[in-house]
């Protein structure tokens, strides 16, 4: 950014002698880097074109119309949309997703505690603990989702094995429908916390050291500190993982796809809006439906980041 | 915030007390101790229980099934035995499977680097008509969730005949928005000097991206190929989608046809999943700080 002026006070000054010599001069040469920055651009254009853009109209289209079970498509208009809107399991997945939501947005003050901590000045290990922590986020979610089925098996499991250590019952966390959605809302606030955990370092490392010292001088204790100095400062980072953080966690798929078997009875209770888009896609063959629901998602989305940036002048405070 | 000019006078006097402590300056000593034990103490209690989970998926995987049901549970096994590694080779054409994965990854980590870093210069360091269009309709790509798309990209394939191909697994991967932005931001605080002491020089525009300003973002192609290649490995709803056949899925696909064939015998499930995550968890242990950095940058934008 620091070398942005610079570059463009030059570019002012290269356009602003305008006689016709030099003007003839450099257009050849501008004109070749015209022609070649196309170029640069056009295989990854292509590559937009085909896989993005054009899928991203055909979506749109397919959610006007119906498809025959001997191929054929007829157009429909809002009926898809209005079978979405009135599907009892739509609203079922949208309540499940919206809880993902909430329970993803939990692991934001646990990573921010966690990055606090790590901070304390002269504490050795720290490069160690943020390798264990970040460890469950470069791990497979299809490996992670197994791992924990057995973790919280109802028979055997070590989740109810420690439960009872200590005088408490277990119960079959992933196939009751009362703990389901909770039991993978834990799992994935434990395989992010190290993703935020980098953020929030990185944001706390921005901050000048002085601020603490001084205000450890005036007297404010380790909490006070927190309160005052990093979570003010640390609010641009904060803005950023919580932006993240919901575009993620709208979008749930691999965990609930691989943890919920097809037989297990709280299948209903834990399905995300992108599981249930999948069974219609692909299950179903109903890719009317999954094509609009798709994009009413889009459109959850596209609103609750609109919100937040909406809303961020409130309490971001940009240095 | 209090003014600079009384905190300054203080500072030298705290200096000592920090070196011989080792710890936050200005407190007693013994005090200091207890607070960083303390946070030694909830530090690790996080740190296990984000091991933990590790630890018993291995320690499973060596166990017979009917060891790894018994109650109370044993915690090592009472003999280490590979009957499960060996099962999940034998049930599944598991070795295949990581191939894929492997082609998976590279060809889309590759295809990333060339094309994300190709539009970035473009957009940072040339001027051209319609760049800001251009760029604007990237950025949109970016926005969009991959599910609204994943349908209409599977007729795609489909059409070009590639369904339960390995180009299937990669292809819509290989061009990323995210990649050529990061990258772009890169370029753009370079110098510009370089490019036009290579332009005096006689070089063209593929010349001076190549040789001149490619290496000097080496840092930046590092962090998005480590960060593309865990996505692409990871990679489960993609790969579902396009590919059926066993021998032509990735091992995250594999695992779930594990789970259906094995339901419950989980020795065989843990092996399975030590063996899908390992190259990840190698990948890291070797390239940590490109991972951290990654995530750091993809961080930073907000």
């Amino acid at each position: 950014m620091a070398v942005f002026p610079s570059t463009a006070a030059k570019a002012h000054a290269d356009r602003r002698p305008s006689s016709a010599r030099q003007r003839e001069g450099s257009s050849r040469p501008k004109r070749r880097s015209q022609r070649s920055a196309y170029l640069f651009i056009a295989p990854i254009a292509l590559g937009f074109l085909v896989f993005y853009i054009w899928p991203l109209l055909q979506t749109f289209w397919f959610s006007f119309t119906s498809f025959g079970v001997f191929g054929g498509s007829s157009w429909v208009g809002g009926e898809n949309y209005s079978r979405v809107v009135s599907d009892v399991t739509v609203g079922q997945a949208l309540g499940n997703t919206l809880l993902y939501m909430g329970m993803g947005l939990l692991t934001l003050p646990v990573a921010i505690v966690l990055a606090e901590l790590m901070n304390r000045k002269g504490l050795r290990g720290v490069p160690v603990y943020r390798a264990l922590y970040f460890l469950p986020f470069i791990t497979m979610p299809a490996a992670v989702g197994l791992v924990w089925n057995w973790l919280y098996n109802g028979d055997f499991g070590m989740v109810n094995q420690a439960l009872s250590w200590i005088g408490i019952d277990g119960r079959y966390w992933v196939s009751d429908p009362s703990t389901a959605v909770y039991a993978i809302g834990a799992v994935m606030i434990w395989s992010h916390v190290g993703y935020y955990l980098i953020i929030f370092t990185a944001g706390i490392k921005a901050i000048p050291r002085d601020y603490y010292e001084a205000a450890q001088i005036d007297g404010a204790g380790p909490v006070r500190r927190f309160f005052r100095i990093t979570l003010p400062l640390l609010s641009p980072s904060i803005f950023f993982a919580s932006v993240i953080c919901v575009i993620n966690s709208l979008q749930q798929f691999d965990l609930i796809f691989v943890m919920m078997s097809p037989e297990n009875p709280a299948l209903g209770e834990t399905q995300s809006i992108v599981t249930l888009f999948f069974k219609w896609a692909f299950d179903e063959n109903a890719q009317g439906p999954a094509a609009a629901l798709a994009f009413l998602l889009m459109l959850l989305i596209a609103a609750l980041t609109y919100l937040q940036f909406r809303f961020q002048k409130r309490w971001v405070h940009y240095a | 915030m209090p003014e600079p000019a009384t905190t300054t006078p203080a500072a030298p006097g705290t200096r000592p007390a920090a070196r011989t402590g080792g710890t936050g300056p200005g407190a007693r000593r013994g005090r200091l101790d207890l607070g960083g034990l303390a946070t030694h103490a909830l530090l690790s209690l996080g740190a296990v229980a984000m091991v933990f989970p590790f630890v018993w998926q291995l320690l499973t995987a060596f166990k017979t099934m009917p060891e790894s049901v018994r109650v109370p549970p044993t915690i090592l096994p009472s003999e280490w035995n590979w009957d499960a590694f060996q099962q999940v080779f034998s049930a599944v054409p598991f070795t295949e499977m990581l191939t894929n994965s492997l082609m998976n990854t590279v060809g889309r980590t590759l295809g990333q680097l060339v094309f994300c870093s190709l539009a970035a210069y473009a957009f940072a360091r040339l001027q051209f008509r319609g760049k800001n269009v251009l760029f604007a309709v990237f950025l949109s790509v970016l926005m969009v969730p991959s599910q609204l798309l994943v349908l209409p990209q599977h007729e795609i394939i489909q059409r070009l005949g590639l369904l339960n191909s390995i180009p299937a697994l990669f292809l819509p991967g290989m061009f990323s928005a995210f990649g050529t932005f990061l990258l772009r931001q890169f370029f753009m605080a370079l110098p510009r000097e370089l490019e036009e002491a290579a332009r005096i020089d006689g070089a063209g525009p593929f010349r001076i991206f190549w040789s001149i300003m490619l290496p000097l973002v080496r840092p930046a192609l590092a962090a998005l190929a480590v960060i593309t290649a865990m996505w692409s490995w990871n990679d489960l709803l993609w790969p579902l989608v396009v590919n059926t056949d066993p021998s032509k899925v990735p091992i995250s696909a594999g695992l779930i046809s594990l789970e259906g064939q094995f339901l419950t015998n989980y020795p065989i499930l843990m092996a399975g999943s030590v063996i899908a995550s390992l190259p990840m968890l190698i990948l890291y242990v070797l390239l940590q700080r490109h991972f951290v950095q990654g995530i750091a940058l993809s961080g930073s934008k907000g």
